[in-house]
């Protein structure tokens, strides 16, 4: 079966006054109907430009999409004409974003931002819409809906309104969903309420979810597959459970020990030297190099393609894993350095 | 000022309760939550009922966050009710001014020419002999229309061209821009005296027509910039990744979060142009005899000025005392409508 959305060899650049600084060099994923997919880096690794280019709400200028394709249920969403594009967006695919605060308009109450999914896409008359956003808001547990209809999202708390942004992705029933960083503006105990509703309503509708995140705590429980990306490639992908138990990219591994544990408590938090590239001057061979514990003199020439991760016989993984790491090996194994 | 709502029981935290299985809340949460909601209703019920809209529940709501607390503010602001209660008084005076006024205008005894106030004429007369109060009267319709509509049209043109421009940008921008500063470049007395010699005047029209032509760009750049600011906030681009179209985001969600900036420049602009307008009229431009405004009567009492003040006094003071009400008005209104002053 072909795959909800595929996502290849993605190319994002942005043209900047002080050059071009490319911000996503050749991505390639793919979610299927009810999966989700994590897609993991630290700020400006291209994860949320990806999703971005996906959703065709890039900023352009100056984002441009330069080269891939975004094959979603079948076509290639770059060679769509504009109009039918907007039509997709909200129906088809719809996308969570990280501050509910900011992204919800602060001058129209969130009955009729709810409502104008159904307005723009349906057609619906202004009661009707009103009562399916009553509906959706009881979808998404919001007490009282009925009352609080009218009410203006500075009104509502800050758990509230991810869950009024997610009731406007989820309004429509799209087969795709991408929450970019959902629960960053939140605190844990409510972190927790928001992802357990968002896997609860995927179970429900069988849509796909990419879930953009840097917080490897989130990703464990909800995730099916993960993708590290950093300096706008993807440097390993692979399942929750593989990449948890033995991790095939230093980069990975490093972002792992980043993780504070309670069992290590009072001991120093381990943390990946140095800074992320300046994507204006990607570093030659391996992006990752300069930083890397594992680099040699080869890491810093060749650029590592996605290497297929193998089982120790030399077979390929089910499900299958990628690793752009020319020591994917050692690290596989955690060979010391 | 603090905002009542945000004292709102939201928190009476229905959170809590999705950990437990989400809609089967217990009974007492339930009653909780309603009582909160019905409280913070009778609340905002109790705030709402201004004068105007009592019955339209759907108006008091929408006007609730931004125009509803600026109304709020407004209320209270002794400025804003001086301003307005002038400006309602000049309104009317300018649609009826034979209720305000003593006679006519044009009941002229020259033998009266440049006399001081007597009883039944409280400013005196001026150089025709023609009564200066009357003569104030009926100037307010030709002073005030101009102002309004001027303001009016500059506001309209200068938001649609500058938003277009601050949504688009691109080479429209650049294009509106040099256009704006070119008309910027034109000295606004030495273009009018060009512009409204050459174009035949029998009406206050060519005189709107002209103000609105260099009163345009300066709403334009405001716009533009307060469009720019405006479409960056993520909710434009949420409202773009949930498929509304360039119309809908420019028209609800960048529009109205916009326009508080340029109705504030536009009342301030307002008592400008009616003073633009006495200067114009004053140089002998503006509008022309048998139209009767505080312009021309300004423009002939100044060379009387020193054997009958009071030709020019009444006349001036009028206009002084409208351009500060508009002014104080846009003061009030941008203090209400800045959330930062609250």
């Amino acid at each position: 079966m072909a795959a909800l959305l595929e996502v290849r060899d993605l190319q994002v650049e942005f043209r900047t006054r002080d050059g071009i600084a490319k911000a996503v060099n050749g991505v390639t994923y793919s979610v299927d109907a009810g999966e989700t997919l994590a897609v993991l880096g630290e700020s400006g690794s291209g994860k949320s430009v990806t999703a971005q280019a996906v959703m065709g709400i890039l900023d352009s200028p100056p984002g441009f999409v330069t080269g891939g394709e975004i094959v979603f249920q079948g076509k290639d969403l770059l060679k769509m004409g504009a109009e039918e594009r907007r039509k997709t967006r909200g129906d088809k695919m719809a996308m969570i974003f990280q501050d509910a605060l900011s992204s919800l308009n602060p001058v129209l109450s969130v009955g009729y931002q709810l409502g104008e999914m159904f307005r723009v896409h349906r057609g619906a008359s202004k009661k009707d819409a009103r009562a399916k956003a009553v509906e959706l808001m009881e979808r998404v547990r919001i007490p009282a809906a009925k009352a609080r209809v009218d009410d203006y999202p500075h009104q509502f708390s800050g758990g509230m309104r991810q869950r009024i942004m997610i009731a406007m992705a989820l309004a429509l029933d799209p087969d795709l969903i991408i929450a970019d960083e959902p629960t960053t503006a939140l605190d844990v105990t409510v972190q927790a309420q928001v992802m357990d509703l968002l896997a609860e309503l995927q179970r429900e509708t069988n849509m796909g979810l990419i879930l953009i995140t840097h917080d490897l705590g989130v990703v464990a429980d909800v995730a099916d597959k993960i993708a590290v990306m950093y300096a706008g490639r993807i440097v390993e992908a692979a399942s929750v459970h593989d990449i948890y138990r033995a991790p095939a990219h230093p980069y990975t591994r490093g972002l792992l020990d980043s993780i504070p544990r309670l069992d290590l408590k009072g001991q120093e938090l381990y943390a990946i030297k140095g800074l992320p590239p300046n994507l204006l001057a990607i570093p030659p061979g391996c992006a990752f190099n300069p930083r890397c514990p594992r680099a040699r003199s080869v890491c810093r020439t060749d650029r590592p393609p996605v290497y297929d991760v193998t089982d120790d016989a030399g077979r390929p993984l089910e499900p299958p894993r990628g690793s752009a790491c020319h020591f994917w090996k050692e690290q596989l194994h955690d060979r010391p350095v | 000022m603090r905002d009542p709502h945000s004292e709102r029981p939201d928190d009476v935290d229905p959170l809590a309760n999705a950990g437990t299985g989400g809609p089967e809340l217990p009974n007492s949460t339930e009653v909780g939550i309603d009582v909160a909601t019905e409280e913070a209703e009778s609340l905002e019920n109790a705030d709402y009922t201004h004068p105007g809209d009592p019955g339209t529940a759907t108006s008091a709501t929408e006007a609730r966050s931004l125009w509803g607390h600026a109304w709020r503010d407004l209320r209270r602001n002794p400025i804003f009710l001086v301003s307005a209660l002038l400006i309602v008084f000049l309104v009317f005076v300018s649609l009826w001014p034979s209720v305000v006024a003593g006679g006519s205008p044009y009941d002229c005894d020259l033998a009266h020419s440049r006399e001081g106030a007597s009883g039944s004429h409280p400013f005196g007369f001026d150089l025709q002999g023609c009564d200066v109060y009357n003569r104030t009267v009926y100037g307010a319709r030709a002073s005030v229309s101009v102002g309004v509509f001027a303001t009016l049209g500059a506001a309209l043109l200068g938001t649609v061209l500058g938003g277009l421009a601050g949504y688009f940008g691109g080479w429209w921008d650049g294009v509106l821009s040099r256009i704006t500063e070119i008309f910027f470049g034109i000295p606004i007395l030495l273009g009018g005296l060009v512009f409204l010699s050459v174009v035949p005047s029998g009406s206050i029209w060519p005189v709107i027509g002209f103000i609105v032509l260099l009163g345009w760009p300066q709403i334009a750049r405001i716009a533009r910039g307060s469009v720019i600011t405006a479409k960056q906030n993520d909710y434009v681009q949420a409202a773009r990744s949930l498929g509304a179209s360039n119309s809908r985001i420019m028209l609800r969600h960048v529009l109205p979060n916009a326009v508080a900036p340029i109705i504030v420049v536009a009342t301030i602009a307002l008592g400008t142009y009616i003073a633009l307008e006495a200067t114009l009229s004053y140089l002998g431009v503006g509008l022309k005899p048998p139209t009767i405004s505080w312009g021309q009567d300004i423009s002939t009492a100044a060379p009387q000025y020193r054997n009958a003040p009071h030709m020019l006094l009444w006349p001036a003071a009028w206009l002084s005392v409208t351009v500060l009400a508009f002014i104080m008005l846009g003061d009030a209104v941008r203090d209400a409508l800045d959330p930062k002053l609250r």
